[in-house]
């Protein structure tokens, strides 16, 4: 993606993730989040809720490889910005949307809003701000 | 006039100080626990994992994904669970007061510069906010921000981020009914507590009395409820009386009798000068010395044991 094609409004691929208890599961361990309503059904029970869910961590993972998949290696992540909602249940799936919110010409800066629903609601609102260094360098 | 509750104050005595010893990373940046990371999300951009695609992009050597910036200072598994040494003493309070729901609601991260491989990352961490108690979906409960300031082996700047946890009260316990031996053939009623009512009742049980204010527009309001009718704002505070009013109305019940009362039953609407009504009961208000205006005073009755409800006396001249 060259930062001179972006225009605010653009629209990204749509990235359908099934929400596996082994993708919970291995998301988390692969961010060293222990807690157990990650990977324990019955401790997750325990607290009141169906079922494992994701970890914010691995929730912020995703947002930067949705974003980042349409970017390009060429541009560099400034800022994730992720607030959560309803809860990624194991059986669940999250679709995942962006629009470009924002290109700074004089900056080579690019905002994407990032919104992933699942079967219960709205999981995640982001804000990813991009750098594409070629830019700014001209 | 009015003040927080006992908790929330123990709690912002945190404010602005450390949230956890410092931590420094236990493992360099490397690429085995990137490619288990990128494998983890579907991250497919070569320059995490290969030197040469990172060469291409400028950088020493491959590139910790941005997102992986806490991940390489997480805390270690332990068999016996999280230690003391790992745990946040801020988040603790909130356990031992009975909060011991925890659902991670924001992060937000900025990133100076990408960590290549063989970077050391260390944070230091800063209570930096504590909501007053909010009604959610979870239940009630205190949003807890913690920011996060990270460093690399020459203690440059790398990053830093915001962290947001709610601790909640999961379940919203009914008062329980009267013990079914216990005497008594018809128990004293109970409230029905829901999530628009729960903060009330458990202020109730501490023998607080607290007032809903809207955080928008300052209303005070009560009974209990979801929005601001003066603003219809959802975002609201608990704050606690002063347990002073005057008397704006009232009635003295004497038919129909329930079995668990006492009659005569003055109910009285009290103005309390926070500037809300509520009812209550009268406590040692023989009807004749009831008069509309009179200054009432605050306090508690002991129903039945652990069950505890406000009532109003005449205030002391």
């Amino acid at each position: 993606m060259r930062f001179e094609d972006i225009a605010e409004g653009t629209e990204l691929p749509e990235l359908v993730f099934p929400v596996t208890a082994s993708a919970i599961a291995v998301g988390a361990i692969a961010t060293n989040d222990y807690e157990t309503v990650h990977h324990d059904k019955a401790a997750a029970e325990a607290t009141g809720v169906p079922n494992i869910f994701m970890n914010i961590l691995t929730t912020n993972g995703l947002v930067q490889r949705f974003v980042g998949a349409w970017a390009g290696p060429e541009a560099r992540v400034r800022k994730i910005r992720i607030k959560l909602g309803a809860p990624n249940f194991a059986g669940d799936t999250m679709r995942i949307n962006g629009t470009v919110s924002r290109v700074d010409p004089a900056t080579g800066e690019v905002d994407v809003a990032v919104f992933g629903r699942n079967g219960i609601g709205e999981h995640v609102g982001a804000t990813v701000t991009l750098h594409f260094p070629e830019r700014s360098a001209a | 006039m009015n003040e927080p509750s006992d908790l929330y104050t123990q709690a912002l005595a945190w404010l602005g100080k450390e949230a956890t010893r410092p931590v420094e990373a236990r493992d360099p940046v490397n690429v085995p626990m990137i490619r288990r990371w990128c494998e983890a999300m579907g991250e497919e951009n070569p320059i995490y994992v290969d030197a040469a695609a990172a060469a291409a992009q400028g950088f020493a050597g491959p590139v910790s994904p941005p997102a992986m910036l806490e991940v390489w200072t997480m805390a270690r598994f332990r068999h016996t669970g999280r230690s003391a040494e790992d745990s946040i003493p801020a988040l603790v309070l909130f356990d031992e007061a009975g909060y011991s729901g925890v659902v991670a609601t924001n992060i937000e991260q900025e990133y100076d510069r990408y960590l290549v491989e063989g970077d050391r990352v260390s944070y230091t961490a800063v209570i930096d906010e504590i909501s007053p108690e909010k009604r959610t979906g979870l239940g009630i409960g205190h949003f807890v921000t913690i920011r996060y300031e990270f460093t690399d082996q020459n203690g440059e700047p790398v990053g830093r981020m915001l962290f947001r946890v709610l601790k909640f009260k999961p379940n919203l316990a009914q008062p329980a009914a009267a013990a079914p031996e216990a005497p008594a053939e018809f128990s004293h009623p109970r409230p029905a507590v829901t999530h628009d009512n729960a903060h009330y009742w458990e202020g109730i049980a501490r023998r607080e009395l607290l007032i809903q204010q809207c955080s928008s527009c300052g209303h005070m309001r009560h009974p209990p409820g979801p929005g601001c009718p003066k603003c219809q704002s959802l975002e609201w505070r608990a704050v606690k009386a002063s347990g002073r009013g005057k008397l704006h109305s009232f009635v003295v019940v004497h038919q129909p009798r329930i079995p668990s009362l006492q009659y005569p039953l003055p109910v009285l609407l009290v103005e309390l000068e926070e500037g809300v009504r509520l009812i209550a009961n009268g406590l040692d208000l023989p009807e004749a010395d009831i008069t509309i205006g009179m200054p009432l005073q605050l306090d508690w009755v002991e129903i039945e044991p652990g069950y505890v409800l406000p009532a109003f006396r005449a205030a002391e001249v």
